[in-house]
This record gives C-alpha cells, structure tokens and sequence, in this order.
C-alpha cells in the first residue's frame, strides 16, 4: 500500500460538542491524513478522547461534522478500517474468561460480517497480528493473567487483525512502567512506518509523544496547535498549558 | 433406580430439566459477564406476575408468563438505555411492580386451586406434555439463536464500546439478549421456579469461571455443571418427596462450594 500523505482520510469540520452546559470542544476543525502519526494532546478535561470519541461515532457532536474516508459518519459503513485500542486500564475486566487468541479474533469479527464462522484465512490474519505484537507464545494465556503491558499488545493485535487503514488508541500507555512504554511506542513507530497504519494516539503525556509522532494536535476546548511536535514544545502553549499552573506534564525522573 | 421412570412426571420433568439445563448456560454466561443478573431475577418476578394472569384466565400460565417476560424485558432494555432513570431503578420498579401485580390479581381470584408455592420453587409434578414440547421449541430457539450471534455476543460482553466501533448493531443485539433472556426465564419456571432461576442462570457459570479456562471451556464446563444439577436435583427430590428447584440449586451451591474449597487447596499446597 502507497501512502499518499496529502489524502485526507478524516475531517473534521466546525465540531462542538458540550456536556450539559460544560462546553467541552469548540470549533474544532482539524483533517488528518493517510500515514500521519498524530497524538491529541491537552490538560485534563481539554476534551481530547470526547474528541477521539466523536471520530468515531461513539457520541454525536452537538454542531459540526465529521467524514471518515471522504463520507459522513451517517453514510459511513466501512468500519472494518478502523481499529480501535480502547482506555483498558480502567474498564477492562480481569476476571474475563477469555485467551489472547479468543481476545484477538475478536477483531475479526466486524470484518468478517454476521452469521459467518472464522475460516483458516482469518486465523492466519489472527497468527500475524500476534507476531506483530511479539505476543505469539501468550496465545493460549488468559488476557486476565498477563501484565497491564502485554494486555495492550493484545489489544493492539485486535485491531490489526481486522487489517485496519486508521488505529485509535485512547491514552494507551495508561498504569504501564516506562521499560514497557519505550516497547510500546517503537511497536507504534513500526506499525506507522512498516505496515502504513495511521496512528491517532490520545494521550496526556506531552513529553513522551512529542519525540514519538509526527503531528501534534494539543486541544483545550478549541485546537490550540496543530502542527510538528518538535516546534510544539519549543512554543509557548506547553508552559501555558502543562508550566506553572496545571501539572499534567510527567517528567521522567 | 429404574422404578422411577415409570412415573410419566418423573420423565416429562427430566426431559424438560435437561433441556432447561443445556439451554440455561447459554444464557447465565453473557448474563454474569455483562453484570445483567438482577435483569434475570426481575424478569422472573414479572414472570410471576405472569402466572398469576395465566391461572386467573385459566390459560397455561407458561404462555402468560413469557408474554409478560418478554414484553417487558425490551421495555427494561429501553429504561434503561434512556438513561431518564438509574439502571437499577429500572429493575426495582419492574421486580416490586409486578409482585404486587401478582399478589392483587391472586387475591381477586381468592386463590387458585394450582398450589402457586410449585411455581414459586418449581415441581416437576405441574409440568405437563405440552409443556415439555413449549420447553422444546423455545428452547431450541434460544439456543439456535445464541449459536448464530455467538461471536458477536461474545465481542460486545467483553468490550461494548469497541464492538460498536467495529461496527456491530449492539443495541439490537442487546435487546436480542435480553429477550432471549426472558424466554429462557419463563420456560424454567415449571422446573426450578420463580424464586430461585437467578441461581440457575448465574450459579454454574460462576463455578465455571472459578476454573480459569477460555470462554469456549468456561461455557462448556457450566454446561456439565447446569445438566448433573438438574439431573441429580431431579432424582433426589422425588426420593426425599421435596421441591426439585430447591434441590437443584442446593446441588449448584455444593459444587460452587466444592470448586472454591479445592482452588483453595491447590493454592496452599503450591504455596508450600
């Protein structure tokens, strides 16, 4: 697959969207594009995963308007191109019966349609997706058993195993220490360079993907910046945002 | 042991016990995983309700019963997605709703000649041939139905939020599931009663997952679990002469029971 990195795969165009009277995102127009590896970034409650949320259909904005792959979301339907890596950390029940195997297939399922069975063809997509995640021996381990950190390589498989154009990944390196995040990104930066995913990364931790992604999108209520990661952190918005008065930057001690 | 089955009821009440006992796991297991198992116990309360309109227009309460499970499990469903109300409160409105329902039409009817304690903890006594062949063709719906959207009920038990996004219909589904629910409530009733299907739905698959196994082997070990309560429920209650719900659900207990104890074990000599 050719990257064409000027082809817009999502618009978002004029979106507001309030919880009650809270305005949470204010006329955000923002487009994203094939290959790009873009983190949303923001203080707490700057409205970043309402936004991830609102890409893709899970809430519906207020005013504005989102296409995916050049249509609506009303019209969209071809969802088995989106892979979706979920907040896990918080949501995700341990006691779960289920392996990795049976987490993975998973993804399939969307692509594969309803009142159809998992054929070899599909298992072979499960087996890659594995190998790419490096997590091919933990196949038949229980998701509830493995560290926070395998559990998110797992849940990375489950996206690519429906062979997804877009990944969503919402604060992904949640409760995980920074050995294992280092790993993380560099599956990220392979999973962008190799295999041609875009990338849509939430996350709070300014410091860690600005050397990570290609585009930085830093949200409080409107979309304060958009653009290279590298003149982000040069400007003045990350001391506005993250310096003297709100402490969300995590520095590596 | 072989006198018994020259008891028809005994037969009729087996039959209709295996095939509630096969179908019960199929149900109990999206249930306890989706933390739905007050929506079990509040549907079979309005089950009663059911019954009670049944014995009153002297109609075979097992229809009346899964008229009103089932209308009102889709209307719980909406309550509770509305979000106009808590989800729970949707429930304690339906359950204390329709047992007073019950107990009014009850009284208007200065009670029934049917003694309503077998419908209360279940007796295999009541159950009648049509009632096994209602057990037979409900129950082969419910689980064809759980067979066919198996994989998709299993994505949206384990991660609503990314099964929406892979595009699934999950609010149609969710309504599926819980009108098969109330189906698979309303037949259990004649076996194992109003009071106690909760347990039958929740408490081999509870056991099961103290097992630590895969989803396929979870389900298929609450499945063994399901079927030897029911059987061996069955048989001891007609020996001893006392309710066969009762029984079955102490069995379960004992197996629950049985499993945490031997975990436990396991665990110390392990330890040591």
């Amino acid at each position: 697959m050719s990257v064409n990195h000027q082809k817009n795969i999502i618009e978002i165009k004029d979106v507001s969207f309030s919880y009650g009277n809270v305005e949470v995102l204010k006329n955000i127009t923002l487009d994203i594009h094939q290959g790009d590896y873009i983190s949303l970034i923001g203080p707490n409650g700057s409205g970043k995963t309402t936004l991830l949320k609102i890409m893709l259909g899970l809430i519906k904005p207020r005013s504005g308007q989102v296409k995916l792959f050049g249509q609506t979301l009303r019209d969209f339907n071809d969802w088995s191109k989106l892979g979706y890596v979920p907040q896990k950390a918080i949501n995700f029940d341990p006691l779960f019966p289920a392996t990795v195997r049976e987490v993975v297939a998973m993804g399939r399922f969307g692509k594969k349609g309803l009142l159809k069975w998992l054929n070899k063809n599909d298992q072979s997509f499960i087996d890659d997706a594995l190998s790419n995640v490096e997590m091919t021996q933990y196949a038949d381990r229980l998701i509830g058993n493995l560290s926070s950190g395998q559990q998110q390589r797992v849940f990375i498989a489950r996206a690519l195993a429906g062979e997804p154009e877009v990944i969503f990944l919402d604060e992904p390196t949640v409760g995980v220490d920074i050995k294992t995040q280092d790993e993380f990104y560099s599956l990220l930066t392979h999973l962008n360079k190799k295999l041609n995913i875009t990338l849509i990364l939430v996350s709070h931790d300014v410091d860690v993907v600005s050397n990570e992604v290609t585009e930085i999108a830093c949200l409080n209520q409107t979309l304060v910046y958009h653009g290279d990661p590298k003149k982000f952190m040069k400007s003045d918005y990350v001391e506005n945002f993250y310096g003297k008065h709100a402490c969300s930057v995590s520095h590596h001690h | 042991m072989i006198e018994i089955f020259q008891y028809g009821f005994i037969v009729r009440g087996l039959e209709a016990g295996i095939l509630i006992g096969l179908i019960a796991p199929l149900i109990g297991i999206f249930l306890v995983l989706r933390r739905y198992s007050l929506i079990a116990d509040t549907l079979s309360h309005v089950s009663l309700a059911g019954v009670a309109v049944g014995l009153l227009l002297k109609i075979n309460p097992l229809w009346t019963a899964l008229g009103a499970a089932a209308l009102s499990s889709v209307a719980i469903e909406r309550l509770r997605t509305s979000k106009k109300i808590y989800g729970e409160t949707a429930l304690s409105i339906f359950l204390s709703g329709s047992l007073a329902l019950a107990i009014v039409i009850i009284g208007l009817a200065h009670g029934f000649s049917v003694d309503l304690f077998s419908y209360l903890f279940g007796s295999i006594v009541t159950v009648k041939q049509t009632d096994v062949y209602i057990i037979l063709g409900l129950g082969t719906l419910v689980a064809l139905a759980i067979f066919l959207f198996y994989k998709e009920l299993v994505y949206i038990a384990f991660d609503e939020e990314a099964a929406t996004v892979s595009g699934l219909p999950v609010k149609v589904f969710n309504t599926l599931f819980v009108l098969l629910a109330a189906i698979m409530i309303a037949i259990s009733i004649p076996i194992i009663g109003i009071l106690l299907i909760s347990a039958l739905l929740v408490l081999p698959t509870i056991t099961a997952l103290q097992l630590k196994l895969s989803f396929k082997m979870t389900l298929f070990w609450a499945e063994i679990i399901s079927v030897f309560s029911i059987i061996t429920g069955i048989i001891t209650s007609f020996y001893l002469n006392i309710s066969s719900g009762g029984t079955i659900v102490l069995i379960m207990l004992f197996i629950f029971g049985a499993v945490l104890f031997a975990k436990g074990k396991i665990k110390n000599s392990y330890a040591k």
